[in-house]
């Protein structure tokens, strides 16, 4: 064991940098991060579409969400594989292919997060500030999606121990994230299937158990200080 | 100031706007008084067109509210409205709550905004809570800054719907003093309220109001010694404690 860590230990975190491009771990867990961070963004604009009056707006968006989320993550990996250099004209490389195929996969879910998190601020905020002058604009930017944002935090913690898990989908494009470059430490190893295997278990649920314990504080944090909702009298 | 004009509305089939005509004078105060569900809050709501009307117009200062070419931010950024809920920003402090309008609207600098927030914050009587964020305050505490965030604006025009009606009641009278200090100072103002005392000493003029219609008008002395139809005579009647105190 100590063995297997002392002669792969570097190539399971790294891959083949500096040598080669960056793998393993740190790639799993950049891919990830880059991953959830160009995903927001883009939940947040797929929500508004969804939320917006004009159904020429609201419905496209409404049924791209609805296919996305109701296809499997490997399927859009495929899409994201075939249909991208089609689309480009280049080929494009396992990292870029990944994380389009992850950024569209969890703009989907996290539109729906987000759609939720501005609906249940209550509708006087909005009010206030569009009685005050406030633009949609500035409303949105500066009442409702601080608000909501900060309700969300746990559940953007969760949604980035999925990706984190899903970026192992990349074995089948050949991505040498983690788990790719396991099964490659164990065909060259041959004999040790359940130490190589069981380290990488025990990495993902080492770095996941950790993320959900760090969603779980938040949400108890934000339990014990709520935002004050106006009382009501009822 | 404010001209309605045969205003109508609808939820689905319910007539909530039964053809509102009336005329509100620059420098009166009104009250609006009803029993509930009598259209009282989507008749000031409509003022600044937090609701829309079916049919019929509305003018403020001579300029038709809804028509196309109206600039509906700064047409509202000149009007203050008070809310029930206070509806203040939990996540901004009490000064920033005041300062956010006139920084993005009126193009003030921070220390302007500031300057400004701080003195119209003293006036209702919470300057010293500036700091503080508005979950921390008492209900009569965030009424008043809800008053002071749309006084900074400096709006020739305030409506209150209901100011009072979520106060316990040790506080209703902190609120009521400040918006008459404002009648005093000869602002426009228009108040949804229950609060007979404040209308009888406040109003210029009291509008009674029943199933979407505005039944009675007239002085408060009128209204409340001389009402002219029986539903008013009722609610007058209805709203005074049973115990023989009012």
């Amino acid at each position: 064991m100590i063995d297997l860590l002392k002669t792969y230990g570097l190539y399971f975190l790294v891959g083949q940098f500096p040598q080669g491009p960056l793998g393993g771990l740190a790639l799993t867990i950049l891919l990830g991060l880059a991953a959830l961070l160009l995903a927001l963004p883009l939940g947040i604009l797929l929500a508004l579409a969804r939320l917006s009056r004009r159904r020429l707006l609201r419905w496209p968006v409404t049924a791209v969400i609805y296919v996305v989320r109701g296809t499997p993550l490997l399927m859009v990996i495929f899409w994201a594989y075939f249909f991208l250099p089609v689309l480009t004209g280049q080929k494009t490389g396992q990292v870029t292919t990944m994380l389009a195929a992850l950024v569209l996969f969890n703009g989907a879910y996290l539109a729906e997060v987000v759609r939720a998190g501005i609906q249940g601020i209550p509708r006087g905020q909005t009010e206030a500030a569009r009685s005050l002058g406030l633009g949609y604009a500035l409303t949105l930017r500066r009442i409702v999606l601080p608000q909501a944002l900060r309700n969300m935090l746990p559940s953007l913690v969760n949604q980035f121990v999925t990706t984190l898990k899903e970026t192992s989908l990349g074995y089948i494009i050949g991505l040498q994230e983690v788990a790719f470059i396991a099964s490659q430490v164990n065909s060259q190893v041959l004999v040790h299937p359940v130490a190589v295997y069981g380290t990488l278990a025990l990495t993902f649920f080492a770095l996941c158990f950790g993320l959900s314990r760090v969603a779980y504080a938040l949400e108890k944090r934000l339990a014990r200080r709520p935002l004050e909702l106006p009382v009501l009298l009822s | 100031m404010i001209e309605f004009h045969d205003v109508n509305k609808f939820y689905g089939k319910y007539h909530a706007l039964v053809g509102i005509t009336e005329t509100i004078e620059r420098g009166e105060v009104v009250v609006i008084c009803g029993p509930s569900g009598s259209g009282k809050s989507t008749l000031i709501r409509t003022i600044n067109r937090l609701e829309e009307i079916d049919s019929g117009r509305i003018l403020v200062e001579g300029r038709d509210i809804h028509a196309p070419e109206i600039d509906l931010d700064r047409f509202r950024s000149g009007i203050g409205f008070v809310f029930q809920q206070f509806n203040l920003f939990p996540h901004l402090t009490v000064l920033d709550n005041c300062t956010l309008a006139p920084i993005h609207l009126r193009g003030l600098s921070p220390a302007e905004a500031r300057e400004r927030a701080l003195a119209v914050l003293d006036r209702v009587g919470v300057a010293d809570k500036a700091s503080v964020f508005p979950a921390t305050l008492s209900g009569g505490q965030q009424q008043r800054v809800a008053i002071a965030r749309a006084l900074v604006m400096e709006p020739p025009l305030m409506l209150f719907d209901e100011p009072t009606s979520s106060l316990d009641p040790e506080m209703v009278g902190e609120v009521l003093l400040v918006i008459r200090n404002l009648a005093h100072q000869g602002m426009t103002l228009v108040c949804v309220t229950h609060e007979m005392g404040f209308a009888r000493e406040v109003a210029d003029r009291v509008l009674f109001m029943d199933r979407g219609a505005i039944l009675e008008r007239g002085s408060p002395q009128e209204f409340f010694d001389h009402p002219q139809q029986a539903r008013t005579r009722k609610f007058l009647a209805d709203i005074r404690s049973p115990f023989g105190r009012e």
